[in-house]
C-alpha cells in the first residue's frame, strides 16, 4: 500500500506556498533529494500530472549531482515518455549510482540519504485537484510501489474529511493515511506580534488603532498572515516617509548621535510635535524660553527624552507580560485570552480604569494558592530575565511573597485547632440563654470577620502587582515624543489596505478633479461641470434617475449640459435637434457605464436602461 | 481454455471488484506458459502509451535477449504493421499470443477507434491472437454506436461466504493449526461479512488483526480449542476496528503500534474527528448567507430580513408544490447580489464593501464550500450554490 500523509493547513492560501517550500527543503536536507510539488492548476489531467512530475524529479536529479563528474544524459522533455515505467526506470538509474566505486566530496551529503530514498510528492492544493486525475495517479503509483517508494503529502485547508469525498473507497484503501497537524494562524499571528512588536531592541512601534486595523483584516477577512507581514511593512514605509522626526526612531547609541547632528529644521519639528508642547509648558519659564530657542539645549533634552523612552519600553514590556500572566489565570478572561488583547488595551488608555480590569482584580482576590503561587513563580522569571536593575527589587519583594506563602503551609493546620474549638463550646451543654448568647457572638464574629493570613497575603499581592501597573504600565500617548516610535495614522493605513473598488470608482467618476487634478475640474457637490469628462456627466445625470431611465430624456439632458458650454450665443437652429457629435459621445459614454456594470439593458421597455446601483456601494 | 482459441478472438470477462479475474488470468497464463502480454490500461492513459506498452512487451516476451528498444507508435495503422512483424520475428506462428487488458474501461476514454479494433485484432493482424478485456462493468456499457465485432463474454461472479472462508483459511501462518486459523477466519467473517465482502480488504484485516487473536494463548491464558475465550477477547477488538481501521480513519501502522501499546484508542483521534474548518469571521457569514441562498426560496427573503414585511398569501399553487422540503431537493444556484443583500442584513455592524469580501467568496469557492454554476465566462451575473450540509452550518454558526 502507497503511504501517504496529510497535513491539515487552514484557510490561509496565500501563506501556504512558503510553507512548502520550507517543508521540501527540510526534506530534501535530512531525507531525500526527490521531492516534487505539484498544483492543482498545473494538472488539470493525469497526463500533465506525470509531466510536471517528472519535470521536476529529473530537475533533482540534476541539482544534486551537478557536481559529480560523471556525465549525465540530459533528457529534453519532449522525447522521455511520461509515464511510470520510464520513470521506475529513471528511479532504478539513479539509486544504482551510490554503489559506484570512486568516493568523490560530495558523498558525505548522500550519504545522509537512505539506500533508497523515497520520492516524496506534495499536493498543494488537494481540494482543488480532480478527483479523477488523484485517483488514476494513486492507482497506478500503488501498482508499481515496490519498485518506487512513494510518500505523498497532501496539503488540506478544510478538513481531513476530504478525503472521503475526494477518493472513493478503493482508492483510499491503497493508501495508508496519518494525520499531521500544522499550527492554527491565530498561534502564528501571535508568534509574529510577540517578536516583532512585544520586543524593546526593535524602536518602531504601532499605535492602538493602526494595530486594530491590521489585526481586524488578520481576523474578519483572510487569517493570512502574508497579509499581516505586507500591512506592518507599509506602515513603516508610511511612517518612515511621512513624519520628519522619524530620523530619531533607531537604537539608542545611533539615535543619541543624530540628535547631536540636527539641524535647525529638524529642531523646529520636534518643538511642534504635540507631546513635546505639552512637555515645555510644564516646564519652568526659562528653561522654557531656552526649550524653544536654544537648539543645543533642545538637543540635550531630547537625548535624554529618548533614553527615558527606551527605559520606559523595556519596563513596559516586563510589566505587560507580568500582567498578562495574572489574568491568564483568571475565568473568562476579563482582559482578552491572549498578550495581543491586552498590549491593545493597554494602549489605548489607562488600562487601570477601565472595568474589565476592575473585575480582574476581583477575580484575582479569589484566586487559590497553586496559581496564586505559580503565577508568582511565573513573574519572577519575566523580572529575572529582564535588562538592567530597575525590577530588582521587584524580584525581591516576589521571592518574599513566595516564601511567606510557603511557611502559611505550616502555619494552616494551626488554624484547624482554632475552629475545632470553637465547635466544640456550642456542643457543651448550655440552657437557652447562653446558647443565644454564643450564637450572636459568633454571627458577629462570622460577619467582621478576620481574615486568615492567606487572604491577607493575597490582597497584598494583588496590591502590589496593580502597583506595578500603574507606574510602568501608562500608556504611550502620554509620554514625551512619543510620535518619533509610533506610527499612529489608521486612516491612511486603511486606505491602502481595504480597497473598495465602487467608491473609488465613484469618486472618480463624481468627482475628476480627485485623479485628474485639473484645476478647471473643480467644482462643487451638487453642479455638473460641463468641463468634466462625458462619462462624469453622464453619470452624474443618471443618479438622478429612478429604476428606469428613459434614453431620450437622458440624451437631452445631456446635450443641454454639454452645449450650455456654448453660453446663450449657441443658435437656437441647432438647439432642435441633438448634434450628431454629441450624440455620438452620448451613446460612447453610455455604453461605457454599460461595461462598468452601472446599467443594463432592460426588457420590460423598450428604449429604457435599468439602473443597477444605488447609493454609496 | 484450450490451446486453441482461434474461435474466439476476443473475450470480455467482468466481475466485481476482487473477484479474482486478474488473479485468476495471470496465474493461468504463467502456469500454462502461454505467451502473453499483460497491460493495465489506467496505467497507460494515452492511446500511444499503450500501444507503444503492448510492442514492447513483445519484444521481451519469449525472448532470451534483453534489449528493449523504444518503439515509436503513433496510430493503430503503425500498431498493426509492427505487431505483423514482432510476430513473425518472435516465431510466435503456431501458438496464440494472448493481449490482457485489465481495466479495460478506460480504453472508451480513448480514441474511438482503439476499442473496436482491439476487439478485431485477430482478423486485422492475421495473426494467432486473442484479447481479453478485464473489466468491473458489463458489455452492455462498453459497447460502441457504430458497432464492433462481440466478443465473448464471462462472468465471474463473487465469492460467497464459504469461498471466502475457504480462500481466507489458506494463509494461515505455519506457527498455527490449520483448525485454529479457520476458527479465526469464522470469527472474522461473522463480524465483517455484513459491511464488507471485498476478499483483499478482507485479507487485509485477518492479517492486522491475527496477533491479537493469538495473545491469550501466547500468554498461556488459554489454548488453541477454547473458542470462548479467545472469542470474548477479539470481539471488542474487532468492533473498534471496524470503526477505525476499515474506515481509513487511521492508518494500519497506527493501528499496529495502538496493539501493540495496548492503549485507548479514544486517544489517537482518527480522521473524523477533525471536521472542524477555522474560517474569518466575514467568511462565516458569508457561509451562512450562502446556505440561506440556497435553501430558502426567494419570495421569503422579503420576510425575513427587512423589517416591516407583508403578509404572504398562500395561494393554491404554493399548497400543492410545499410537500417537498428544499433540503431534500438540493441546494439552489443563487446569484450574486442576493447573496450581498443577505450578508448585509444578517451582519451586525456595518460592512464595508471591499474588495475583500468578495475575495473571499473565491476563495470559499477554492476550497469547495462554494460552487459556481454557470459559464465561467458570465462576468455579469455570477451565480453560486451552497454545498455544505446543515451540520456544518450549525457548528459554524457557534
Amino acid at each position: 500500500m502507497a503511504s501517504d500523509q496529510i497535513r491539515n493547513k487552514g484557510v490561509n492560501v496565500t501563506d501556504h506556498d512558503l510553507t512548502f517550500r520550507s517543508l521540501s527543503e527540510v526534506l530534501q536536507n535530512n531525507i531525500t533529494p526527490y521531492i516534487a510539488l505539484l498544483e492543482a492548476k498545473d494538472c488539470p489531467g493525469i497526463k500533465n500530472l506525470m509531466q510536471k512530475l517528472m519535470g521536476q524529479l529529473m530537475n533533482c536529479y540534476i541539482d544534486v549531482d551537478s557536481s559529480e563528474d560523471e556525465d549525465y544524459v540530459q533528457v529534453s522533455h519532449n522525447r522521455i515518455r511520461c509515464s511510470m515505467t520510464s520513470l521506475i526506470n529513471w528511479y532504478e538509474h539513479v539509486t544504482k549510482k551510490p554503489d559506484s566505486e570512486t568516493p568523490s566530496k560530495k558523498r558525505t551529503s548522500s550519504s545522509r540519504h537512505w539506500q533508497s530514498p523515497p520520492v516524496v510528492v506534495v499536493f498543494k492544493d488537494m481540494e482543488s485537484f480532480s478527483t479523477k486525475v488523484l485517483q488514476d495517479f494513486i492507482v497506478i503509483s500503488s501498482q508499481h510501489i515496490h519498485e518506487l517508494p512513494l510518500v505523498l503529502i497532501f496539503g488540506i485547508a478544510t478538513s481531513p474529511m476530504i478525503i472521503h469525498s475526494l477518493l472513493p473507497h478503493f482508492v483510499s484503501s491503497l493508501l495508508c493515511i496519518e494525520l499531521f497537524q500544522s499550527l492554527s494562524c491565530k498561534d502564528h499571528l501571535s508568534t509574529i506580534i510577540d517578536k516583532l512588536l512585544l520586543r524593546a531592541s526593535f524602536p518602531f512601534k504601532l499605535g492602538e488603532k493602526v494595530l486594530q486595523v491590521l489585526i481586524n483584516i488578520f481576523l474578519y477577512h483572510d487569517f493570512s498572515v502574508q497579509n499581516f507581514i505586507k500591512g506592518f511593512q507599509l506602515c513603516i514605509v508610511e511612517h518612515f516617509c511621512s513624519q520628519p522626526v522619524s530620523v530619531l526612531c533607531c537604537q539608542l547609541v545611533d539615535a543619541k548621535k543624530r540628535a547631536d547632528s540636527l539641524s535647525h529644521d529638524q529642531c523646529e519639528n520636534i518643538r511642534k510635535l504635540p507631546s513635546f508642547r505639552r512637555y515645555v509648558e510644564s516646564q519652568v519659564s526659562e528653561k522654557q524660553i531656552a526649550l524653544l530657542t536654544v537648539d543645543t539645549y533642545l538637543k540635550e533634552i531630547t537625548q535624554k527624552l529618548l533614553e527615558d523612552l527606551h527605559v520606559y519600553h523595556e519596563n513596559y514590556l516586563s510589566v505587560l507580560r507580568c500582567l498578562h500572566v495574572f489574568t491568564s489565570f483568571l475565568p473568562k478572561y476579563p482582559l482578552g485570552k491572549q498578550i495581543r488583547e491586552l498590549y491593545c488595551a493597554c494602549l489605548e488608555n489607562q488600562v487601570w480604569e477601565t472595568e474589565e480590569y476592575e473585575s480582574s482584580l476581583q477575580l484575582a482576590r479569589m484566586l487559590n494558592k497553586s496559581d496564586l503561587v505559580t503565577m508568582l513563580q511565573q513573574c519572577v522569571e519575566i523580572f529575572v530575565s529582564s535588562s538592567g536593575k530597575e525590577f530588582d527589587n521587584t524580584v525581591e519583594k516576589l521571592k518574599e511573597f513566595l516564601t511567606q506563602f510557603q511557611k502559611l503551609e505550616e502555619e494552616a493546620f494551626q488554624e484547624q485547632d482554632v475552629s475545632v474549638s470553637s465547635q466544640k463550646e456550642l456542643q457543651k451543654k448550655t440552657d437557652l440563654y447562653h446558647l443565644q448568647k454564643t450564637l450572636l457572638e459568633l454571627k458577629e464574629s462570622r460577619r467582621s470577620k478576620k481574615l486568615t493570613k492567606f487572604e491577607m497575603l493575597r490582597f497584598e499581592v494583588v496590591d502590589y502587582i496593580d502597583s506595578l501597573v500603574r507606574n510602568y504600565l501608562v500608556p504611550a500617548n502620554h509620554k514625551t515624543l512619543h510620535e518619533i516610535m509610533y506610527f499612529n495614522t489608521a486612516s491612511v493605513l486603511r486606505e491602502h489596505l481595504n480597497a473598495a473598488p465602487r467608491i473609488a470608482l465613484h469618486t472618480a467618476l463624481n468627482n475628476p478633479y480627485r485623479y485628474l487634478k485639473n484645476q478647471a475640474l473643480k467644482s462643487d457637490e451638487g453642479s455638473i461641470s460641463n468641463k468634466a469628462p462625458d462619462i462624469c456627466i453622464v453619470y452624474k445625470l443618471h443618479l438622478e434617475c429612478g429604476r428606469l431611465i428613459n434614453l431620450v430624456d437622458w440624451l437631452e439632458a445631456f446635450s443641454t449640459v454639454v452645449m450650455g458650454a456654448e453660453g446663450p450665443n449657441a443658435d437656437a437652429a441647432s438647439s432642435d435637434q441633438v448634434d450628431d457629435i454629441i450624440h455620438a459621445r452620448f451613446i460612447r459614454a453610455v455604453s461605457e457605464l454599460e461595461l462598468l456594470g452601472f446599467i443594463k439593458p432592460s426588457k420590460q421597455k423598450t428604449d429604457h436602461v435599468a439602473r443597477l446601483t444605488w447609493g454609496g456601494c | 481454455i484450450l490451446p486453441c482459441e482461434s474461435d474466439f478472438p476476443s473475450i470480455f470477462i467482468y466481475g466485481h471488484t476482487s473477484s479474482g479475474k486478474t488473479y485468476v488470468m495471470q496465474t493461468l497464463l504463467n502456469t500454462l506458459q502461454l505467451p502473453h502480454v499483460f497491460v493495465n490500461c489506467v496505467e497507460y492513459f494515452t492511446s500511444r502509451l499503450l500501444l507503444e506498452e503492448i510492442l514492447m512487451q513483445l519484444q521481451s516476451c519469449c525472448s532470451e535477449r534483453e534489449q528493449t528498444s523504444h518503439v515509436h507508435c503513433d496510430t493503430f495503422n503503425d500498431f498493426v504493421r509492427l505487431f505483423k512483424q514482432a510476430v513473425v520475428s518472435r516465431e510466435l506462428e503456431d501458438q496464440t499470443l494472448y493481449i490482457v487488458l485489465d481495466r479495460a474501461e478506460q480504453l472508451r476514454e480513448m480514441e474511438a477507434n482503439i476499442l473496436p479494433a482491439f476487439l478485431r485484432l485477430q482478423e486485422l493482424t492475421d495473426r494467432n491472437v486473442t484479447v481479453v478485456l478485464l473489466s468491473e462493468i458489463v458489455w452492455e456499457l462498453f459497447r460502441p454506436s457504430i458497432g464492433c465485432f462481440e466478443p465473448f463474454t464471462l462472468y465471474f461472479p463473487d465469492y460467497s461466504i464459504g469461498h471466502l472462508q475457504k480462500i481466507l483459511s489458506q494463509n494461515h501462518p505455519p506457527e498455527y493449526s490449520a483448525d485454529f486459523y479457520a476458527a479465526y477466519i469464522n470469527i472474522l467473517l461473522g463480524v465483517f461479512y455484513m459491511v464488507c465482502r471485498d476478499l483483499k480488504e478482507l485479507q487485509h484485516l485477518a492479517a492486522l488483526n491475527f496477533s491479537k487473536y493469538c495473545e491469550p494463548v501466547v500468554r498461556g491464558e488459554a489454548n488453541e480449542r477454547d473458542t470462548r475465550k479467545l472469542w470474548k477477547n477479539i470481539e471488542p477488538h474487532l468492533k473498534k476496528a471496524m470503526h477505525t481501521v476499515y474506515l481509513r480513519e487511521i492508518s494500519s501502522s497506527q493501528w499496529e503500534s495502538l496493539q501493540r501499546d495496548d492503549g485507548e484508542p479514544g486517544q489517537l483521534k482518527g480522521l473524523s474527528a477533525h471536521t472542524h474548518v477555522e474560517l474569518p469571521y466575514y467568511s462565516k457569514f458569508l457561509l451562512i448567507a450562502a446556505y440561506l441562498a440556497s435553501y430558502n426560496p426567494v419570495r421569503t427573503d422579503k420576510r425575513f430580513f427587512l423589517k416591516h414585511h407583508g403578509k404572504i398569501r398562500k395561494t393554491n399553487f404554493m399548497k400543492k408544490h410545499e410537500k417537498t422540503s428544499n433540503h431534500l431537493l438540493g441546494p439552489k444556484p443563487f446569484p450574486l447580489d442576493r447573496l450581498l443583500a443577505i450578508l448585509y442584513s444578517i451582519v451586525d455592524n456595518r460592512v464595508a464593501p471591499t474588495a475583500n469580501i468578495f475575495s473571499q467568496i473565491t476563495s470559499l469557492v477554492t476550497l469547495q464550500l462554494l460552487s459556481m454554476v454557470g459559464h465561467n465566462d458570465q462576468l455579469d451575473g455570477p451565480r453560486y450554490k451552497c454545498t455544505v450540509s446543515l451540520d456544518f452550518i450549525r457548528a459554524i454558526a457557534r
